[in-house]
């Protein structure tokens, strides 16, 4: 009976990574970084991540758990929790709908317990198509709500963080989006549990700013452009050019902001090693 | 209290370089102040400003954002935008009031964090969140008053308080109105809407539950009577001292998580038939 829920669930996820996994237009696609085609099929093939030179493309949330979880341990948590609009700010109902419509999704950010090589744990993941993976109060909620989840059932948690900054939309309320995610991982930490924290392209703004930041494991993906203020913003700040590479995973490795940079192939096995190596009740 | 501004008013009055300021503050409320420099591992950031004072007889510490008066001390203070070096000076502090069971008081008036280069390979974003964590979980009372600007991330690096306290025509947003122009509407002249619809007054905030408490400024604001200001701002301060004195550190600090918890909370929507 279980084998068969388990089943569903396995489908269910796969159904909605397919549709993440959807990559829109021709047969064949550009690479923005070494400019070289490759077939649609062969990218989808291989975790979104050009076969000529590793780009890593973004991906939906629900594609990116699949790809991390074991099959059939999925199961969603506050599906019901929709997208608020704390200011009753001009237009942006009708926005929040549309990107609904397009994504699938009800707010930035999809959460849930699986397993990852047996270990049970919380995971969730920031989706970029939903307004840039901002911070609302919706996604300030639902991150809670997973922390929160994590300390009663005294789990692991994995955060994949893909976020512009702040929703500018739920103004102030975004903002303290940062003290509440952030107060909730105080408990967490309190608790002796883990976090890993995973930042993948791009991670700025209010999220680097707070639970993005705090993880006792901080894991990068290839090429992912990690910092508070955007380059543009720096640009303007300073008035000269930044140098290459600046804020990329590979720069924060190397200043100390991440423990290791993993690719997305290797990103479940990771994962689980460090689930086994926080395992509880381990003898020698 | 009578006069009503626009909200790009009152952002006007948030910017008046004769408001006073956290130095006028500390000579004005605080006595013994000894100033604590560094961030320990590899700068002074003098846009913050930290250290032990005594306030009625008893020590606190105090820490807030610096601006500066004149052209040279703007420069020095970076007008008043900290890097990480500056957060993590104010976390030092902070540890070190939880050590010596001293309330903190911080004091905050910033444009914002600085994005800038050096900022951002020293992780400024780290530093934030760092203190967000570290503040939500110290064991002394902590009591944030925005007395200019406070803006984004920045400002909410010194503003996890047991109670946050607003002077009456401060601000308090996401970031500049200017910037939220120009991020939403690519027009940074449509400041004034933005202010507007940002909902950055101290009056917005109460009533979204983000801050606690209104100071009230004389007529036309605090640097038209900085007196009669700092005067509202002792007996604040010392209105919700007491108040806090008497709660246990594990009731205050539960307290001041569920505070915080239950900004921007969303029930869930009813299942759909």
């Amino acid at each position: 009976m279980n084998d068969i829920f388990a089943r569903r669930r396995a489908r269910l996820l796969a159904m909605r990574a397919m549709r993440d996994n959807y990559i829109p237009g021709d047969r064949l696609l550009t690479c923005p970084t070494c400019g070289q085609e490759s077939e649609k099929k062969a990218v989808a093939a291989n975790l979104s991540v050009c076969p000529h030179c590793g780009y890593h493309w973004p991906i939906g949330a629900y594609y990116r758990l699949s790809t991390v979880l074991d099959p059939g341990s999925f199961r969603e948590l506050d599906t019901r929790l929709g997208a608020g609009d704390p200011l009753r700010f001009p237009d942006y109902r009708r926005k929040l709908e549309s990107a609904q419509r397009k994504t699938g999704l009800s707010e930035a950010v999809v959460t849930a317990t699986g397993t990852i090589h047996g270990h049970k744990c919380v995971i969730g993941a920031l989706d970029s198509r939903f307004f840039m993976g901002s911070m609302s109060t919706a996604v300030g909620e639902k991150i809670t709500r997973a922390i929160e989840y994590a300390v009663k059932a005294k789990l692991p948690l994995i955060l994949f963080s893909a976020s512009g900054g702040a929703r500018m939309q739920e103004g102030i309320l975004s903002l303290m989006q940062m003290a509440k995610t952030s107060a909730a991982l105080a408990r967490l930490d309190d608790a002796g549990l883990l976090f890993i924290s995973v930042l993948t392209d791009p991670t700025t703004g209010g999220v680097t700013a707070s639970f993005a930041s705090l993880g006792d494991i901080m894991l990068a993906e290839p090429g992912a452009l990690i910092g508070f203020a955007g380059p543009r913003v720096i640009q303007q700040t300073i008035g000269e050019t930044l140098p290459e590479g600046f804020q990329r995973a590979e720069f924060q490795l190397e200043h100390g902001f991440v423990d290791a940079v993993v690719p997305r192939a290797q990103m479940r096995d990771t994962l689980g090693q460090l689930l086994l190596l926080h395992r509880k009740g381990g003898r020698l | 209290m009578s006069t009503t501004y626009t909200a790009a008013e009152v952002v006007a009055i948030a910017r008046h370089p004769q408001r006073p300021n956290i130095e006028d503050y500390i000579s004005g409320l605080f006595t013994d102040f000894f100033e604590q420099r560094g961030d320990r591992s590899c700068r002074e950031d003098a846009a913050i400003l930290g250290g032990i004072a005594r306030f009625h007889g008893r020590s606190v510490t105090v820490i807030g954002t610096r601006k500066g008066r004149t052209l040279e001390e703007n420069l020095r203070c970076n007008f008043g935008m900290p890097g990480p070096e500056g957060y993590r000076k104010a976390l030092r502090l902070m540890k070190q009031a939880e050590k010596f069971h001293r309330p903190v008081i911080t004091f905050i008036d910033t444009p914002g964090a600085y994005p800038g280069l050096q900022a951002e390979e020293r992780g400024q974003g780290e530093a934030i969140a760092r203190n967000l964590m570290e503040m939500s979980r110290l064991s002394v009372p902590i009591l944030a008053i925005i007395t200019g600007e406070g803006n984004s991330g920045g400002a909410l690096a010194l503003g996890v308080g047991d109670r946050v306290l607003m002077l009456e025509n401060a601000v308090y947003a996401i970031l500049s109105p200017e910037g939220f122009a120009s991020i939403l509407w690519k027009d940074a002249g449509r400041s004034a809407e933005a202010s507007e619809l940002m909902r950055l007054r101290s009056s917005d905030l109460l009533e979204l539950g983000v801050i606690d408490g209104i100071i009230p400024e004389p007529e036309g604001g605090a640097h038209l009577a900085p007196a009669i200001a700092m005067l509202q701002v002792e007996q604040a301060i010392a209105l919700h001292l007491a108040q806090l004195d008497r709660e246990s550190a594990k009731t205050r600090t539960a307290a001041r998580y569920e505070k915080f918890r239950k900004m921007g909370a969303i029930a869930p929507e009813k299942e759909k038939q």
